[in-house]
């Protein structure tokens, strides 16, 4: 049974089902890129999904958070059927470093400020709140130096922490990650990851992340995948392994963040 | 000078000045989202429509405007039929247009149509019926982009996240699709439909060397797009030059000015 911390108390169970994958078919011009697949992420889940090129990661990833519709079969996230859910301020969204043009003139903070931006804010005004949530993400990055730095000026492991702090503002219960370290040194993909696997350990958040090479996450993820589903593989750590619940408050999740990796890299020195 | 005081020539800075806000700031987010052809296109399907306008008798922007919508969304189709080649739907409307509007120009030849001044712009020919239309649009431009303009921001940087984020991408494509065509067929009378993607495009350039907020780009396309069309049409109206090409001009100007000064402070 999950232990209650107060925060839980209304939903109760610590294992909601985040994504559930029912028949799903998905075909281009009649090339069948995904057949008939079974899939569910549980709360606190940190699923890997790997594959080459043309397997269909991103076809499965859109059709997740709804931008493509399966041919069959349907998906559903935190019980809902896609095209009926709205608690879209649940979810994160990490893109691929190279998607943007590095021209674009945006700050940093434009940028993160912009995950707030959903269906529900439509013609509202930034709030005060807003700011200080979005002071609070650049925090748990560290890049509150870089507020009012061109996005495209940044390296990419700085501009990574700006898409993760973007996703994070709304502290968010799924993080989806699509290929985030395609074009990034090695030595920053292991910070990267560091930071990853420290935020799925002792934060309330099921991560999904999608690359064509899981190598460096082998090691938490285990080497066996836990389902293949043609040309897909499913490598999955379930929450159980992990301390249940912890707590699911934005501000002191997104402070304690930071603090708690602090106090690890301390301890490793 | 006194052609400066005539009432024709300020009824061309108003209307100069009403575009030059709202065709950079529409441009802006086009060329961000690497549609800057699109103004150039719609624009040559406008003609087609403005013709069209001429031979049947109503009033000619209003024709060019449905004609510039009709194209926009014929765009949007032929895009994703020729996914990997988007730029050939640009390319196919844009010769389309142009055929369109000859053929029609022919058959109104006894309307004695004067072709140059849609090509090329009149804008000392604005008349009170033309302002009340650029006005409007104006508003329409300016309430639509300043409600959501967080939404736009979002969307042109990132489509997807913004989707995760349960934007409805169809709404804000279609949105800016209207008010593109909005935009060109207001802007045809003024600088042409060979030169409207100018005031669409260069400010929007121009932003791109020195801005490094969205919401500086935005106020540095308005702010140049106006120094260009007011000093243009009084460089225009003392010199005896044509305006809409004077305008354009100076644009152009400008970039290079920001370019030089760019590359000479980095050296």
């Amino acid at each position: 049974m999950p232990q209650s911390n107060g925060y839980h108390a209304a939903g109760g169970a610590c294992h909601e089902e985040v994504i559930k994958l029912t028949g799903v078919s998905f075909s281009y011009e009649n090339q069948p890129v995904i057949t008939n697949l079974n899939f569910s992420v549980q709360e606190r889940d940190f699923v890997g999904l790997i594959g080459s090129n043309g397997a269909g990661k991103t076809t499965l990833l859109r059709m997740i958070v709804g931008l493509l519709k399966p041919a069959e079969g349907s998906v559903s996230l935190f019980g809902k059927p896609v095209s009926q859910f709205d608690q879209w301020e649940k979810i994160g969204y990490v893109p691929q470093k190279n998607a943007f043009n590095p021209l674009f003139p945006a700050t940093v903070r434009e940028v993160v400020l912009s995950g707030l931006y959903s269906r529900g804010k439509l013609f509202k005004r930034i709030s005060k709140v807003d700011q200080i949530k979005c002071d609070d993400a650049l925090h748990a990055m560290r890049i509150e130096d870089l507020a009012g730095k061109r996005i495209g000026m940044l390296s990419g492991g700085q501009q990574q922490r700006v898409f993760l702090a973007r996703a994070l503002i709304n502290n968010p219960a799924l993080l989806i990650l699509d290929e985030p370290t395609v074009g990034i040194d090695t030595e920053t993909q292991e910070g990267f990851f560091h930071m990853i696997r420290h935020m799925h350990k002792h934060h309330n958040i099921t991560f999904l992340m999608v690359s064509h090479d899981m190598d460096r996450f082998r090691s938490y993820l285990g080497d066996e995948p836990a389902r293949e589903a043609g040309k897909l593989k499913f490598y999955v750590r379930h929450s159980h392994d992990l301390e249940n619940c912890v707590e699911n408050n934005l501000t002191h999740s997104l402070r304690g963040l930071r603090h708690s990796m602090e106090d690890q890299a301390a301890l490793q020195h | 000078m006194d052609i400066l005081t005539t009432e024709f020539f300020q009824r061309a800075l108003i209307g100069g000045v009403l575009i030059g806000i709202t065709a950079p700031l529409l441009g802006l987010f086009l060329v961000l989202r690497r549609l800057a052809m699109i103004g150039d296109t719609l624009a040559h399907v406008s003609i087609a429509g403005v013709a069209l306008g001429f031979v049947t008798g109503v009033y000619p922007i209003a024709v060019g405007l449905v004609f510039a919508l009709a194209a926009s969304f014929a765009i949007e189709k032929l895009r994703k039929a020729y996914k990997t080649y988007a730029e050939l739907s640009i390319a196919i409307i844009m010769s389309g247009g142009v055929a369109l509007a000859s053929l029609l120009f022919s058959l109104g030849k006894g309307f004695s149509v004067n072709v140059t001044s849609y090509l090329f712009g009149s804008i000392y020919t604005l008349g009170n019926t033309d302002l009340v239309w650029i006005a409007a649009v104006t508003v329409v431009i300016l309430a639509s982009v300043g409600l959501q303009f967080k939404e736009l921001f979002m969307m042109t940087f990132d489509e997807d996240a913004a989707a995760v984020n349960g934007l409805p991408a169809r709404y804000f494509n279609l949105m800016m699709s209207v008010l593109t065509a909005l935009v060109i067929s207001v802007s045809i009378k003024i600088v042409g439909a060979l030169l409207v993607s100018a005031l669409l495009t260069i400010p929007a350039a121009c932003s791109l060397i020195v801005a490094r907020s969205f919401k500086q780009s935005v106020m540095l396309v308005v702010a140049i797009a106006e120094a260009a069309v007011i000093g243009g049409l009084l460089l225009a109206g003392v010199w005896n030059l044509a305006p809409g090409a004077t305008v354009v001009l100076l644009l152009i100007a400008i970039l290079i000015l920001l370019l030089a000064v760019k590359n000479g402070r980095r050296v």
